[in-house]
């Protein structure tokens, strides 16, 4: 009897604790044979976007892992590695080494962002994610000044490819003609048709890890102790304020590489756009891959990269398929991306109340015996 | 000096917070190995004593303190507790600072991790040094050895049973091989006696070993049972600094309080004994974290003084809190014939029960409201007391004389002291709080009055008052009174019937004229049973 109720218990366990991720790969099993596409196709974006979003997925572990929740902050640091793109750009160097000085560049850039969103995160204790969304917004506006106004008229810039034709400000799109896929096709290879990115893959693996190990270093063990009680670190010694900013930064100079990555792989920069869904698309993605607001690993990262954008790429065409019509299409992929969040949410308070439930049905004396 | 140098030396010690003068000239010795009792009342001045010890924060803003303190002769003054912990002086909290999501090695060594040097370290710092696991897991074994226990180091802090949380925190203190005096601040309060015995022994080793350790508590007993010397502090005085050899407990309680403790009320004299249920308990859980009640059935009858006892962790607590609904609870509970609403405190109250929480900070009270909303708040939300219609009826306004007016009485019939009925809750002592929460119950005049843990951390003289007022509330109105208490010898002053609570179940009812072994049995005769069920 118990052994039974044990093993049900069990599954039940997997299913509940595994319920995001168990959910999109129903609906995907699904959508799969509606949209109609072959899986060597479906193969092939899997490796590109893997390439181009686990960089920016893996920069919001550490934030979680400091008790900080989700980093919608990261907004930051894609803005600055875009800034550093465009001086790149402007400069005429590309490739590779192009690609190396970008992040150089904006690495202090994506500090000082870092900072100032770690100070203003350590006054907002309990309530970092919206501030995090809302200092997004705030420091977009800042951003657009910048690239809009300050690039031409005070930071010179004489790449007429990029400057808008009155003089000042930076064109809407911006061919990153030389750094394209530089990193992608650093180290060549392919797998029957589909082409492997090695280069890229390699840097993912070191970012992944450096948190392994970051983990374990005094700062890493810190930081989990932070995360967990502020108060009782701040106790027994801990900079708690110190260690949440170092979280903060570290956070946001990796979605500043993040977003360099993604770059060199789409080829194009938005100037005014690109970074608007990193942070919305990176958490979806992370929250997919079975992570929740307090807890995320290295592999709920890949998971939830995969899923995500199978997803992404599979919900339009499936859609246009059922309702026949193009505009769907687009309406799904941004239905579908901030419904990921909302839906990951709900169902991860819901599986609070549903564990507190399991908990206290142990409780009940006489009615099980 | 004399023969021997004492290990800390304070001497002259004065302090006065806006000119309130809290401590004076307070002199205390300390040496090697000896472990010393500190009693006093709640407000005698332990706590700012050893806020002056540690070098708190609190006593630098209020402008500091007169007199020295000296460890091994040289004189110290520590600008916070960490300066404090260097020179070899830690403290052992009433409340636990445990991380729950790391395992007891990992809070033994808390900020104080043993780490292995690696490349980056010479660029980025000591912080990205990694930690050494097999080394940090030797040193809080080897800690939790001196204390003469078992805990596996592996374990999460948020998996132990609550006496194991307590020995984590104090190997946390001893671990350092520096330290030299110890402070236990109620060590035991939140240990069942078992545990506490256990705790007493590693006291007694860990002196053995040179620390000397100075140990706070309200339990007497304890005292004279470890300590070497007992100071007992009054008003902010020393008034008695006694070997323990040389006293016991009836002297130490009486120099405490200043006057003469009176012999336990022989109990239910008066008591004429009703077999009319008025509450009757039917196959309750409580799903209360650390107080979980599995199946608990009973009757109260009316007008009696129903006493619930138990060892810590038993489950006593989780009844009235499940019973009122501040626990997701289940079961049937009937009151007057009528079956209430549970997990709806609403409900409960307006079924005419009420309840003085265990919590008096978190849940009793309104910390910073002032004494008179404090007094009126429960009764005033959920039985529109104290409310004056206007407009015909439209608005219900706040009558702030009537609120007044009660406060004052209850304030002088419960003998509490404070400055006016303006005062915030959180400015009383711990024992007039207590009465405060009893002033609250009492205005919604309730037919059922749940009290748990009446007395905990307040001082023996307050004890008697407060008993002494549940007692006459009981006699005078007839209200069924269910006290929820850790000690018996409470429950058997004031109790008409006591029952003890086991593994979250009923172990049996007795009269308060049983003798201590009837109820020792009930206690511990369950627990042993249980153990073998364990598998």
């Amino acid at each position: 009897m118990t052994r039974k109720t044990g093993f049900k218990d069990t599954i039940s366990r997997l299913f509940i604790g595994n319920a995001v991720p168990i959910m999109f790969i129903i609906l995907i099993a699904f959508a799969i044979p509606l949209s109609g596409f072959s899986s060597g196709y479906l193969i092939q974006e899997m490796v590109t976007r893997l390439g181009r979003d686990s960089f920016l997925v893996l920069s919001l572990l550490l934030p979680i892992m400091a008790g900080m929740g989700l980093n919608f902050g990261i907004v930051l640091g894609a803005m600055s590695g875009q800034i550093g793109i465009i001086l790149v750009t402007n400069w005429g160097i590309s490739g590779v080494g192009g690609l190396f000085l970008a992040m150089a560049v904006a690495t202090p850039l994506a500090v000082l962002m870092g900072w100032i969103a770690g100070v203003v995160l350590n006054r907002a204790k309990g309530r970092e994610m919206v501030t995090s969304l809302i200092l997004g917004y705030f420091i977009n506006g800042v951003y657009q000044l910048v690239v809009l106004y300050i690039m031409g008229k005070i930071i010179p810039i004489k790449n007429s490819a990029i400057v808008l034709s009155r003089g000042y400000g930076i064109r809407n799109a911006i061919d990153l003609k030389g750094m394209r896929q530089s990193l992608d096709k650093l180290i060549p290879l392919k797998i029957g048709d589909i082409p492997i990115p090695v280069a890229t893959f390699i840097f993912i693996a070191l970012l992944c890890l450096f948190i392994w190990w970051f983990a374990k270093t005094k700062l890493g063990h810190d930081m989990r102790a932070v995360g967990q009680d502020m108060a009782v670190a701040e106790d027994s010694g801990i900079k708690v304020e110190r260690t949440r900013i170092i979280a903060i930064i570290l956070s946001t100079v990796l979605a500043c590489y993040g977003q360099i990555i993604f770059l060199q792989n789409i080829g194009t920069l938005n100037t005014y756009n690109s970074h608007d869904q990193t942070a919305t698309f990176a958490v979806a993605a992370l929250l997919i891959g079975g992570a929740s607001v307090v807890r995320a690993s290295i592999p709920n990262v890949f998971i939830g990269v995969i899923l995500f954008h199978l997803m992404f790429v599979v919900a339009p065409v499936a859609g246009k398929e059922l309702m026949g019509s193009a505009m769907i299409g687009e309406y799904f992929r941004v239905f579908v991306s901030y419904g990921i969040i909302a839906v990951s949410i709900v169902l991860y308070s819901w599986k609070r109340v549903k564990e507190r439930e399991r908990a206290r049905r142990s409780l009940r004396g006489t009615k099980e015996l | 000096m004399t023969e021997q140098q004492p290990l800390l030396h304070m001497q002259g010690i004065t302090k006065e917070y806006f000119g309130n003068r809290v401590l004076t000239d307070v002199t205390l010795d300390i040496n090697r190995g000896e472990v010393l009792g500190l009693v006093g009342e709640n407000g005698a001045g332990k706590s700012t004593l050893m806020n002056i010890l540690f070098g708190m924060s609190v006593i630098v803003q209020t402008g500091g303190y007169t007199g020295s303190v000296s460890i091994d002769g040289k004189e110290v003054n520590f600008q916070n507790p960490f300066d404090a912990l260097k020179a070899g002086i830690g403290m052992v909290h009433q409340e636990f600072s445990l991380i729950p999501g790391f395992t007891a090695t990992e809070n033994i060594l808390l900020n104080g991790e043993i780490l292995h040097d690696n490349i980056v370290t010479k660029i980025f710092g000591p912080r990205l040094k990694t930690l050494n696991l097999p080394e940090m897991r030797a040193i809080a074994e080897k800690s939790i050895e001196l204390l003469g226990v078992e805990i596996s180091p592996d374990t999460l802090v948020a998996e132990m049973p609550v006496g194991h949380k307590q020995f984590t925190e104090l190997a946390r203190e001893i671990h350092r091989p520096e330290m030299k005096l110890l402070v236990l601040d109620e060590p035991t309060a939140v240990l069942t006696e078992s545990e506490a015995q256990v705790l007493l022994t590693s006291l007694r080793r860990l002196a053995a070993t040179g620390i000397a350790i100075i140990f706070i508590t309200h339990r007497l007993q304890e005292i004279l049972d470890i300590c070497d010397r007992i100071v007992i502090l009054r008003d902010g005085q020393v008034v008695k600094e006694v070997a323990t050899s040389d006293t016991d407990i009836g002297q130490v309680a009486e120099l405490m309080v200043g006057r003469s403790v009176s012999a336990k009320s022989a109990a239910t004299e008066d008591y004429n004994e009703s077999t009319e249920t008025i509450l009757s308990v039917d196959q309750l859980w409580v799903d209360m974290p650390g107080e979980t009640v599995r199946d608990v059935s009973l009757e109260v009858h009316k007008g009696e003084i129903f006493g619930i006892g138990g060892l810590a962790g038993q489950g006593k607590l989780g009844i009235p809190n499940g019973i009122m609904g501040l626990y997701p609870a289940g079961g049937a509970v009937i009151l007057h014939g009528k079956p209430t609403r549970l997990n709806d405190p609403a409900a409960a109250l307006a079924a005419g029960m009420a309840f003085v929480s265990e919590d008096r900070r978190g849940v009793g009270l309104l910390l910073e409201e002032a004494l008179d909303w404090n007094i009126a708040f429960t009764a005033m939300q959920a039985q529109n007391k104290f409310l004056r219609p206007l407009l015909g009826g439209l608005i219900q306004w706040r009558d702030d004389k009537a609120i007044q007016n009660v406060a004052t009485e209850y304030i002088k019939a419960l003998d509490i002291k404070c400055t006016s009925t303006d005062q915030p809750a959180q400015e009383l002592s711990g024992g007039n709080q207590q009465k405060i929460c009893l002033a609250k119950a009492f205005a919604v005049q309730p037919d059922v009055l749940f009290v748990s843990e009446p007395t905990r951390g307040i001082d023996v003289g307050a004890k008697a008052l407060v008993l002494e007022a549940l007692r006459t509330y009981n006699r005078k109105n007839g209200t069924t009174i269910i006290m929820i208490s850790s000690e018996l010898e409470e429950l058997r002053s004031i109790c008409d019937r006591i029952a003890i609570v086991d593994e979250g179940r009923i172990a049996g009812i007795l009269p308060p004229s049983a003798t201590a072994k009837e109820f020792g049995l009930l206690m511990i005769g369950k627990v042993k049973s249980e153990a073998n069920s364990h598998e």
